[in-house]
């Protein structure tokens, strides 16, 4: 028969062709970002910091608690960064190691902008998807609401706060988290409104999903691209937020540190001991940096504006 | 237009009720009052005292007594200086702030939009790199890092400026804060001005002015400026209310007496009538602005109509 032995030929041209491999979304955006040296050259740089601050401390003979009777009495002098005596970046004014306080300073910082910034785009996204996707009413009670709050001078609150409810890591965390959630929820808002005419929306409608559900299944993986470069440039903006408020005093208080508190204990000390000031700054600059970096290879990879 | 603006205003008031009831529930829920870090003081003084501030009276109370002193335009006495009113210690600060803010506000706009815009015709050129990588630089060295440098630098191992103080506002005084006030600004007004400059001169209204055979300079100052200045606007608008209002590492480093001081001294004191004072003011200076900005839009976007 001429239809079956046709049909053999396409079957067995099917077997011979290779199968193309498909790239997706994610795949594309990483290709993009690996193309963007300063950002790529950032993620590697912020992951060997995020390594030195989780295992750095097994380097060094000190504690950070431990203070150095030998040389408190000569600070100027004896504590000096030196190899020999195991004070890679020397001392601070209490006698005790600076190399082991900037790990532990990073520690808080690091953690202070990982968790201050998810938790301003956890509620930023619900929020703003919600209001785009539900719109009409609910939508302008939402965003009249987050143009009110928005006229708070935020930052005088966050210090109130501080004085008033004492200086608990945990509290700088979501008090950071909650005033910065603003912008996010904007900007996801917009984004849900447009992806809310798209046709698979439609069609998730159409088959009964409920309002949440799609919220969360579509909706939010894909403003995910959006969320993520502005994340990325969240987590500098709360590590310099803590810092500022670390340095009027008001942040993380003893024997816990930022780079904040040892960048105002260095300021206060920086002309008998220099070092530190500098140690503790430059990690807080070069962090910055990368974050920025990063934040811009990222844009240029997930945005879809340019593509 | 004067709808908008009556809109604005009818959003305003209640924010500002909002601002305060936060702020002095927050204060009011602290442990411990204005008068209990001294030495403990004898039960009849501490009466007195708690009396002469309305301190006995229950909380609800106290707030709209607040309420009514501010409507007419009295914050009250300062609980921690004693002899002052919040008025007085606002009106000596507040000006200071204000004049180093204004110079920094200058050297904000006029550097920063036409550093941004000078990047933005060199695009990928040394210029343009140059540049970005200075305001990356400025971006990433925050002012509490840039203060306390500039002091070691011009003040401790140069010697050409004074450390601090205010001296009536003398140039020599006023150099150091408005560079650690203004250099942050500064480098972000030029990213955001290059990013949306950059965007303007690829539209297609840019390539018709081109086709038509404009000259470049009336191009750039005719055409480009004003799209590509609305983003830069929507950052000055509060950014302008921070600079007025000082920033509080500038007047602590600097000890300028601005109000950035008052407000964290009021803040570790629990000087409740100073910090009310002024999270209040800032508050009512955001939303002004705020506003400000929206009605800038309309004449810069004739697209936004309210």
């Amino acid at each position: 028969m001429l239809f079956s032995s046709k049909d053999k030929k396409v079957a067995a041209l099917a077997e011979s062709l290779e199968g193309v491999q498909g790239r997706s979304l994610w795949q594309d955006a990483w290709r993009r970002f690996l193309t963007h040296k300063a950002a790529v050259a950032s993620l590697f740089v912020l992951g060997c910091l995020m390594l030195f601050s989780a295992f750095g401390q097994h380097l060094s003979p000190w504690d950070f608690e431990q203070i150095d009777w030998s040389a408190l009495a000569n600070i100027e002098e004896k504590g000096r960064p030196s190899i020999e005596n195991g004070h890679y970046f020397g001392l601070d004014p209490v006698g005790r190691d600076l190399y082991q306080r900037t790990i532990q300073g990073s520690r808080i910082s690091l953690m202070v902008g990982f968790m201050g910034a998810f938790v301003a785009v956890f509620i930023g996204t619900i929020y703003g998807a919600i209001a785009g996707y539900i719109g009409g009413r609910v939508d302008s009670i939402m965003m009249r609401t987050l143009e009110v709050l928005s006229a708070f001078p935020f930052m005088f609150l966050v210090i109130v706060l501080m004085a008033v409810f004492g200086r608990n890591v945990l509290l700088i965390f979501v008090a950071i988290g909650a005033v910065s959630w603003l912008s996010m929820a904007r900007i996801v808002r917009g984004q849900t409104l447009s992806l809310k005419r798209k046709e698979y929306i439609e069609a998730a409608v159409a088959i009964g999903v409920k309002p949440f559900t799609i919220v969360i299944r579509h909706i939010v993986p894909n403003v995910l691209g959006v969320v993520i470069v502005y994340a990325t440039l969240l987590v500098p903006e709360m590590i310099l937020f803590e810092s500022f408020i670390s340095f009027l005093g008001l942040g993380v208080s003893e024997p816990h540190t930022s780079w904040g508190a040892l960048i105002s204990e260095g300021a206060g000390n920086m002309r008998t001991a220099p070092w530190t000031l500098i140690y503790p700054m430059a990690f807080l600059v070069v962090t910055l940096f990368c974050f920025n970096f990063l934040g811009d290879g990222l844009r240029d990879a997930l945005d879809p504006k340019d593509r | 237009m004067l709808n908008f603006i009556i809109r604005r205003v009818a959003v305003a008031i209640p924010t500002v009720l909002i601002l305060i009831l936060i702020s002095f529930v927050l204060m009011h829920s602290a442990p411990g009052g204005p008068f209990t870090n001294e030495r403990n003081l004898p039960e009849a003084v501490m009466k007195n005292i708690e009396a002469k501030y309305d301190l006995d009276k229950p909380a609800w109370q106290q707030f709209f007594i607040y309420l009514g002193n501010v409507a007419q335009g009295d914050f009250g006495p300062s609980f921690r200086y004693r002899d002052y009113t919040v008025n007085e210690l606002i009106a000596t600060s507040f000006p200071r702030s204000a004049y180093i803010g204004l110079w920094s506000f200058f050297f904000v706009v006029v550097i920063g939009i036409s550093v941004g815009i000078w990047a933005a015709l060199r695009q990928n050129k040394w210029q343009d790199y140059t540049v970005m990588t200075a305001a990356m630089t400025g971006v990433v060295f925050p002012n509490f890092v840039l203060a306390p440098l500039l002091v070691l630098i011009f003040a401790v191992e140069l010697r050409w400026l004074p450390g601090g103080g205010w001296e009536g506002g003398q140039i020599e005084y006023i150099i150091m804060p408005i560079i650690a006030m203004a250099t942050s600004y500064i480098a972000q007004v030029a990213r955001i001005t290059r990013g949306s400059m950059i965007e303007t001169m690829h539209s297609p209204f840019i390539r018709t002015a081109r086709a038509k055979g404009l000259p470049w300079r009336k191009i750039i100052l005719k055409h480009a400026l004003k799209p590509a200045l609305i983003p830069v606007v929507s950052y000055l608008g509060p950014a302008f209310v921070g600079i007025i209002t000082g920033s509080v590492i500038v007047d602590q480093v600097f000890s300028t007496g601005g109000i950035g001081q008052h407000f964290v001294n009021g803040a570790i004191n629990r000087d409740y009538s100073l910090i009310l004072g002024v999270t209040i003011l800032v508050g009512v200076l955001t939303i002004i602005f705020n506003a400000i900005v929206d009605i800038l839009y309309t004449y810069l976007d004739p697209r936004v109509r309210y």
